[in-house]
């Protein structure tokens, strides 16, 4: 029987390959691609939450699904933006690696 | 909901999960996304999350991969060479994703509500959508008009950003 910590452990774990990524690798659009798979973690274990606490008259909480649905559309519009301002980047520098763009590093 | 099939998509999600972050190519990596992404619609599909799994396949593997692939079409990016790697750097990033995970997995074990059995619904629902627009119409109707309002400035916002001159 598939518990909710099962799905708990899963969503984590796709946290933790988006988290790795965004601290492992240097090109800008798989940084930006990692962010997506965290996010992705977080609305796993939000349906989960839904569908395993159920409310009084029996039905899944349908709060959570509505939550879930505020992130994917603030998802879209983040990457509809960031893509932009990739494109932009590289129209300015020629580069999308991150090492390459240090004008504020200390 | 049989746990085979929970873990065969568990399992298709967490390895192309995995090839995102692994492949030197940015349209294998992108393409990898896309198989990720319809395995967690699987995932929402088997929660009775019908909305969100139609959603998540329409949104993330269709709109925003394309959005995704024809970026990195126009900016002509080949695999990226291979660059010296700082081991120190590379581990350390390694190091705290693996400890964020075994923190995670230690909270998850200690939750007393994580050994609950998959409830039964006392009939089978497949009018989700209908209950998450009650909501999303009733309870959570300025929030939806806040995000209408973000989507319109994220669109006004790019088409700036796109702009031949940035000014």
């Amino acid at each position: 029987m598939v518990t909710l910590g099962d799905y708990l452990v899963v969503s984590g774990l796709l946290f933790t390959i988006g988290f790795a990524g965004v601290l492992l690798r240097r090109n800008i659009i798989i940084i930006f691609m990692s962010l997506e798979l965290m996010l992705n973690g977080a609305n796993l274990s939000l349906v989960a939450f839904s569908r395993f606490r159920l409310d009084s008259l029996g039905q899944p909480n349908y709060h959570g699904q509505v939550f879930v649905f505020f992130i994917i559309t603030v998802a879209a519009a983040e990457v509809a933006v960031g893509l932009a301002i990739i494109v932009a980047l590289y129209r300015a520098r020629r580069t999308t690696h991150v090492e390459d763009i240090n004008t504020l590093k200390f | 909901m049989s746990p085979l099939f929970f873990w065969l998509f568990s399992a298709l999600m967490l390895i192309f999960g995995t090839a995102v972050i692994i492949n030197r190519n940015p349209v294998a990596s992108a393409l990898s996304l896309v198989v990720c992404f319809i395995g967690l619609a699987a995932l929402f599909v088997s929660l009775d999350a019908f909305f969100l799994g139609t959603i998540q396949v329409l949104v993330y593997a269709g709109a925003v991969m394309v959005l995704f692939l024809f970026i990195i079409m126009l900016l002509d990016l080949r695999a990226e060479e291979r660059r010296r790697i700082n081991f120190l750097a590379f581990g350390g990033g390694a190091a705290v994703a693996v400890i964020f995970f075994f923190q995670l997995y230690a909270v998850i074990n200690h939750l007393a509500i994580a050994n609950l059995p998959f409830p039964t619904l006392p009939q089978a629902r497949t009018d989700d959508v209908h209950s998450v627009g009650l909501l999303l119409f009733g309870n959570y109707n300025l929030p939806l008009q806040v995000i209408g309002i973000l989507i319109l400035v994220a669109t006004i916002g790019v088409i700036v950003l796109s702009k031949k001159e940035l000014r």
